[in-house]
């Protein structure tokens, strides 16, 4: 037992080493690499000092979940990191609320402490799989992104919670009956479920950070449920780095967690009620004369959004600005804090491309570059440049802060149709005088761009 | 209960939120697909829980062995792989 408790120490210092090292680009890569080591050497530790295991059983496990893992790891495409975060947050709160189980299953005779913690890991982590797949499903267009809601929804979940507490209550009083913990992971899992259904797709990057946060919280209930220092150290870890993120996508949004969970922002039926009242009247551009604009500008602001990478036009961004910048004109990237579905993803997407990270600049180093700014082109962005956010106190996005785009001389933007963002509002900003809509899909519309600039 | 093992939790806490409240923007996506493989460390629990003869219990172990690796694997390798694309000019 010295010995693994050790290697979780060991471990702990190089997870909390590899997380220092991500605060900066540069040896971020080192640290990552730190923090497998700290995770290998627990993992063997762990074998060594534990005579009672099934080795054979657990080859084949690591086997079958290295395979898997590594398939997802290779496979998987920079624009779908939103769902890959998803499911792995899923299987971390799933493998924490099977362990806390099997210790259920196996032991008789537990103390109420053990019990409770049980109890909290089971609940945690079962809520954080289902959950994450209803995410998963979202992100991935299995399930609609609108809201879904209906009638006595809330009156629904206060009555799920008031349930699941009783059958907690039950659980801890008599341990020996087997049907109580089966309702405890029943009504966690619907938990899970109608927990998450009643979010909107723009609001993903606070649901993702949020169960990122309790695959770390089932992480640590099941460390007190086993005394084992190595996962109550990580959970803690990830828990504490999941609820950072979704304050910051809280801020963001200038919304508080409870109106993200339960305010189902992005019904349709709040869009026509803010549409009805006014049309605003926009100004279509071509792609060639979008290329006479850029020609005389000196400074392009570059604004991504979800629909850069809805489009896959992170490489075709790089493109145009390559030929900008060979033409010694300034090009910088604006990212807000919750451009696309999770926090970061903008940045993963253009790294992708090549695009090197000084140019990435978040909301409060950019928005001060916009008034001697000439062109800023928003490619699938919306809510996040709508100035209704600075003046329109009925607007359900007012306060949030946005990107100052249209304090430049002029806005190019870019989209498939005028449909709404997902907030469902209609954005003022499209009918400024210095804006131009120039419609398509975002990748196609770079090309043709591209093309239209070299012709000039 | 062990009130160490309260102190260790709650200590660790203070440190990732020192820590993670420094990693900036640009890396919040790496950081959670890092805290996923980081959230892996279940996989400990999971190989105690394969005991021999602990009946349902050494199945749902390996289950979670299953599950814990490959956020373990593919938590690491998907960071590397973002991590890589991160350049200067």
């Amino acid at each position: 037992m010295l010995l693994s408790n050790l290697s979780y120490v060991l471990a702990s210092v190089l997870f909390i080493l590899g997380i220092k090292k991500l605060s900066h680009p540069k040896t971020a890569r080192q640290g990552n690499a730190l923090a497998a080591l700290g995770m290998f050497i627990a993992i063997i530790a762990t074998l060594l000092s534990n005579g009672q295991i099934d080795l054979k059983l657990i080859l084949i496990g690591v086997l079958i979940g290295s395979a898997i893992g590594a398939l997802f790891a290779i496979k998987v495409e920079m624009t779908q990191m939103p769902q890959m975060v998803a499911i792995f947050n899923g299987f971390g709160g799933a493998a924490s609320a099977l362990v806390a189980s099997a210790e259920f299953l196996k032991n008789g005779d537990m103390s109420t402490f053990t019990v409770s913690t049980i109890i909290i890991s089971v609940f945690v982590g079962t809520l954080t799989l289902t959950g994450s797949f209803i995410a998963f499903g979202k992100l991935q267009g299995f399930i609609s992104g609108q809201p879904i809601v209906f009638p006595g929804q809330q009156l629904i979940n206060a009555i799920l919670a008031l349930t699941l507490l009783v059958v907690a209550f039950l659980l801890v009083q008599s341990p020996g009956e087997i049907n109580y913990f089966y309702y405890l992971v029943a009504f966690s899992a619907i938990i899970g479920i109608t927990l998450t259904i009643p979010i909107g797709g723009a609001d993903m990057p606070v649901v993702v950070s949020l169960l990122n946060s309790y695959s770390g919280v089932a992480a640590a209930a099941t460390g007190f449920v086993l005394m084992n220092n190595g996962l109550i150290i990580s959970g803690a870890l990830v828990g504490a780095s999941g609820l950072i993120l979704t304050n910051i996508m809280c801020k963001g949004m200038n919304r508080s967690l409870a109106n993200v969970i339960f305010g189902a922002v992005g019904l349709k039926t709040e869009a026509t009620e803010n549409t009805s009242g006014k049309q605003i009247a926009i100004k279509s551009y071509s792609t060639e004369e979008a290329a006479m604009i850029f020609d005389a500008a000196e400074k392009v602001i570059i604004v991504p959004g979800y629909g850069l990478a809805v489009a896959q036009a992170q490489h075709a961004v790089r493109e145009v600005a390559e030929f900008l910048e060979s033409k010694n004109r300034k090009v910088l990237y604006a990212i807000h804090p919750v451009a696309g579905r999770m926090p970061g993803h903008m940045n993963v997407l253009l790294a992708e491309a090549n695009i090197p990270y000084e140019q990435l600049k978040d909301l409060d180093e950019i928005n001060s570059e916009f008034e001697d700014c000439d062109v800023a082109l928003v490619l699938g962005a919306n809510d996040v440049v709508n100035p209704a956010a600075r003046h329109d106190t009925s607007s359900p996005i007012y306060g949030m802060p946005i990107l100052d785009v249209d304090k430049s001389r002029t806005v190019i933007i870019n989209k498939r149709t005028m449909n709404t963002g997902f907030a469902g509002i209609q954005n003022e900003l499209f009918g400024f005088d210095n804006s131009i809509m120039v419609f398509g899909d975002a990748k196609d519309m770079l090309q043709q761009l591209l093309k239209d600039l070299k012709d000039l | 209960m062990d009130i160490n093992i309260l102190t260790v939790f709650i200590l660790a806490i203070f440190v990732g939120v020192e820590i993670i409240t420094k990693v900036p923007p640009t890396l919040h996506t790496p950081l959670m697909s890092g805290s996923n493989a980081i959230s892996g460390i279940a996989i400990v629990g999971a190989i105690i829980s394969t005991e021999i003869n602990g009946g349902v219990g050494t199945y749902l172990g390996l289950l979670a062995v299953i599950l814990a690796t490959i956020n373990v694997i593919g938590g690491f390798m998907v960071t590397d792989r973002m991590l890589k694309m991160f350049k200067r000019n």
